[in-house]
């Protein structure tokens, strides 16, 4: 459950940025959570939970955008889908996939006051 | 938890230091009391890092809600970075050649760990930093080898990161031109996304654990620059195809070295002692 400590780092980068930006509170937080990443969202929804008590963050809104899975095929030359890290190319079934979108794992923005 | 660190409450042994509270070198923790004016040696990239924020405009609509957007663009695991890049930087300069050990629980770490010390002690400097949930148990294990080794408990947490690992060399202080071996905690998932500063991620499996691990938990594999295949002892009992194991492996990563050993019989284990030697030649000449 490496979401709990990854979603403490969330916390802790959002309340440092928001101190340094003279806000008083954080009303939401906007993640980019590829689906290629080893995170679950819903255990990072259930971390967040926890780890936001006591902070300028306690009430911020968390939202999680998706972003899909996408690789290069070295053997079709071309961009494809990708539904699993190191997954095989829907084409033509090889392996010689490079993961190019769905691996993000980021803080976009926020929204504070 | 510190808001500054990001850290949890992992504790070093003998309750010298605490992660969650900070002392010695890192008093600038103390108590929680966090200013960001403050300048020192370590976590100073980070706090560079935040300052650059305060430079980054929110969007505000005068006249408008009070409410406004703040860009972040920032990596959730860049804290975890900025301090894994210190411990690289300390031991690029300490020519210190640290090895992150990753497996599932009970794959053989500390056995082949404490079978390695032995052979290699007299021939090279060596600590260990050992992690786990609970208990010293490891430590004490890697202690009777003779070579000084640290435990950390990280309680709740499922992998080291970086910051405490800091934390733990601080104490430790390993010697210029030593090799660090770092056990992380028995767990195929986590601790591949946690950078430590190690020069080599070494995944253990061992041959009781299937041969299609790597395909199940590729992230460990595709982090890892080198393979041990533990309990060769005990192929002539099982049903396990090395070379199937093998190219699973390599299906995932094609740059993964493998070696296959028993940290029981010793068989194998040579081999991993050249890759060592030739790992610190390299790092000691690059370094001149
Ligand atoms: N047959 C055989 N057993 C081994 C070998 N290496 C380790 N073992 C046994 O496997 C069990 C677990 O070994 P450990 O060295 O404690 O494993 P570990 O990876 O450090 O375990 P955790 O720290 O709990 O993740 C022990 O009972 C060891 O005796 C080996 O090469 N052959
Ligand atoms: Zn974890
Ligand atoms: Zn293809
Ligand atoms: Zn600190």
């Amino acid at each position: 459950m490496h979401e709990m400590s990854l979603m403490e780092s969330v916390i802790a980068i959002v309340c440092e940025t928001a101190q340094l930006n003279g806000a008083s509170e954080v009303k939401s937080i906007r993640l980019d959570v590829g689906v290629l990443s080893h995170i679950n969202p819903d255990s990072l929804l259930f971390c967040y939970e926890a780890v936001r008590r006591g902070t300028i963050a306690e009430h911020a809104a968390l939202e999680i955008n998706r972003i899909a899975g996408e690789g290069w095929c070295l053997d079709c030359g071309k961009t494809v889908r990708l539904d699993r890290r190191f997954g095989a190319c829907p084409d033509c079934g090889r392996y010689q996939v490079q993961t190019t979108a769905g691996d993000e794992l980021r803080i976009k923005d926020m929204e504070v006051i | 938890m510190c808001t500054v660190c990001g850290c949890e409450m992992a504790t070093l042994e003998d309750g010298k230091s605490k992660t969650g509270a900070h002392g010695g070198e890192h008093d600038h923790h103390r108590g929680h009391q966090h200013d960001y004016g403050h300048h020192h040696d370590r976590h100073s990239a980070e706090h560079g890092a935040l300052q650059h924020h305060q430079r980054i405009a929110g969007v505000h609509v005068p006249g408008m809600n009070p409410e406004r957007i703040v860009q972040i663009e920032k990596d959730i695991l860049s804290k975890n970075n900025a301090y894994a890049a210190e411990n690289r930087a300390r031991f690029g300069r300490d020519r210190i050649f640290a090895l992150n050990f990753v497996s599932s629980p009970g794959s053989g770490k500390t056995s082949f760990l404490v079978r390695a010390i032995r052979d290699l002690k007299d021939r090279m400097s060596i600590s260990v930093i050992e992690g786990d949930q609970q208990t010293s148990n490891d430590a004490a294990r890697i202690r009777k080898t003779g070579v000084p080794a640290i435990q950390i408990n990280t309680g709740k947490g499922c992998h080291l990161d970086a910051h405490t690992v800091g934390h733990a060399v601080d104490d430790l202080a390993p010697e210029p031109g030593s090799v660090l071996f770092i056990e992380n905690v028995g767990n195929l998932v986590c601790p591949s996304a946690f950078d430590l500063g190690e020069a080599h991620k070494v995944v253990v499996l061992s041959v009781t654990e299937g041969e299609d691990k790597p395909l199940k938990y590729p992230d460990m594999f595709a982090a890892a620059d080198l393979m041990i295949l533990n309990k060769s002892d005990l192929l002539p009992h099982l049903d396990f195809d090395v070379g199937r194991c093998i190219a699973n492996a390599l299906r995932v990563n094609p740059h993964l070295r493998t070696l296959t050993v028993s940290a029981c019989s010793g068989e194998g284990m040579e081999a991993f002692y050249f890759w060592l030697e030739a790992e610190t030649a390299r790092i000691a000449k690059a370094s001149q």
